[in-house]
């Protein structure tokens, strides 16, 4: 995450989808992962909207970082965010009615999503516009991924069907418990617990403490910052 | 009166913020290690809570709504909150020098706390009166306060516990975290019940 990304767009951009996934590694952004992922279809779309904000901020962000103070970095960001996220719900209002009624409240919670003003603190405000684009690209399609997955589960299990389509044929009840709040912990958990065996096994120390500390700083990262700079 | 009861329980109990709504999940998650912090960081969430909520209701309402900028609620709200938590940090550090050493770390914390932007933006989307809209956010802080201290407590006990090694440290929170939530969905209808 610190480390200077000098090297290849390709290598950024790969990056954000599998060794920084943003949900799986650095679990950031935990509320909609946990929220919406209870149908394929409204993590896809909840992937696609918070790509098009980071792609956005990211881009802006690394345009103009010349021009922001230090000092007030934070609520310039915060601002740019919220104003792409009101562009990308005016839109999906519009064209994607039924979408933008089933994700609701967190379509605007995107404005507080940790993995957007992360990646402007991290990367965009250090970086040249093109690594940008690859950064929130990577980072978006890796959110994406690892919600996608996880809705997967959770939709199949506790529903029994696929972006809709019925898969269990009446032959046996969905686990209902997978689609309330608990089955979205416990897969999020099982999930992660995945990656670590997967990291451990390919011989890569797992990070101790990964997830609080991760997430606390994700959110602390943000928040710490403005703190110091009174 | 019946009706404030049934919002404040419904946002205690059978629509917690952190269990039911995924709001807050990283505070959850991350100041729940230790009780007395959890209560910390609870208390400042409903404090700004309720004075934010005291804050957009009327700015929504007498500003936004009757000239037709009701899109820019998200813009807004975060503006008035990240400023509100600059000031509530200000004001308790120069007048409240204890309670600012108490909650002063947690402070800065809730700009991105997403419980604090969602419980505004959803007294708005449910049509609540302003008293209603403080009494929910009330619901919702010492909902966040319960499932906090509760979580704290399971915790401290499984840190002594041995898991298998890949469940380590977050997967197997979030697992309890599960668990607890279970425990909450036995909630759901007692509060209609109760005030019938």
């Amino acid at each position: 995450m610190d480390k200077k990304t000098s090297p290849g767009y390709l290598s950024v951009f790969f990056n954000g989808i599998l060794k920084e996934n943003p949900t799986l590694c650095l679990v950031l952004g935990t509320c909609p992962t946990l929220a919406i992922t209870t149908m394929a279809k409204n993590a896809i779309g909840m992937g696609l909207a918070t790509l098009f904000v980071l792609l956005g901020s990211n881009i802006v962000i690394s345009l103009i970082k010349r021009l922001i103070p230090p000092s007030v970095r934070i609520p310039c960001y915060i601002v740019i965010i919220a104003g792409f996220v009101t562009i990308v719900s005016q839109l999906m209002q519009a064209f994607v009615p039924e979408l933008y009624k089933e994700l609701g409240l967190y379509l605007a919670l995107i404005a507080v999503n940790c993995i957007i003003l992360g990646r402007a603190e991290v990367f965009a405000s250090k970086n040249k516009v093109v690594a940008s684009v690859f950064d929130a690209l990577g980072m978006g399609l890796g959110f994406t991924l690892a919600l996608f997955i996880m809705a997967s589960i959770r939709e199949i299990l506790g529903a029994g069907t696929w972006f809709g389509i019925k898969l269990t044929a009446g032959l046996f009840e969905p686990i209902a418990i997978f689609a309330r709040p608990a089955g979205g912990f416990f897969v999020f958990g099982c999930l992660i617990a995945a990656v670590n065996l997967i990291l451990a096994k390919k011989g890569r120390k797992v990070k101790k403490s990964v997830g609080c500390a991760g997430s606390c700083e994700g959110c602390t990262g943000c928040a710490g910052v403005q703190k110091g700079e009174e | 009166m019946k009706e404030m009861a049934v919002i404040l329980f419904s946002a205690i109990l059978v629509n917690n913020f952190v269990l039911s709504k995924f709001l807050g999940i990283c505070p959850f998650l991350g100041v729940s290690k230790r009780v007395d912090s959890a209560v910390g960081m609870s208390v400042a969430v409903i404090f700004v809570m309720l004075t934010a909520t005291a804050a957009t209701y009327p700015i929504y309402t007498y500003i936004l709504e009757p000239k037709g900028l009701g899109y820019l609620q998200t813009l807004v709200f975060i503006l008035v909150i990240a400023a509100f938590v600059q000031l509530v940090e200000f004001v308790l550090r120069k007048y409240v020098k204890p309670l600012y050493n108490a909650l002063g770390v947690y402070l800065p914390l809730i700009t991105t706390n997403c419980a604090i932007l969602g419980v505004t933006i959803l007294n708005i989307d449910s049509g609540y009166t302003f008293a209603q809209s403080l009494v929910n956010a009330l619901g919702g802080g010492l909902g966040f306060m319960l499932a906090m201290v509760l979580f704290a407590g399971v915790r401290r006990r499984m840190e002594s516990c041995e898991v298998f090694k890949p469940f380590e440290g977050l997967p197997i929170t979030l697992i309890a975290a599960s668990m607890v939530s279970i425990s909450f969905m036995g909630f759901g209808g007692v509060v209609e019940g109760l005030f019938k």
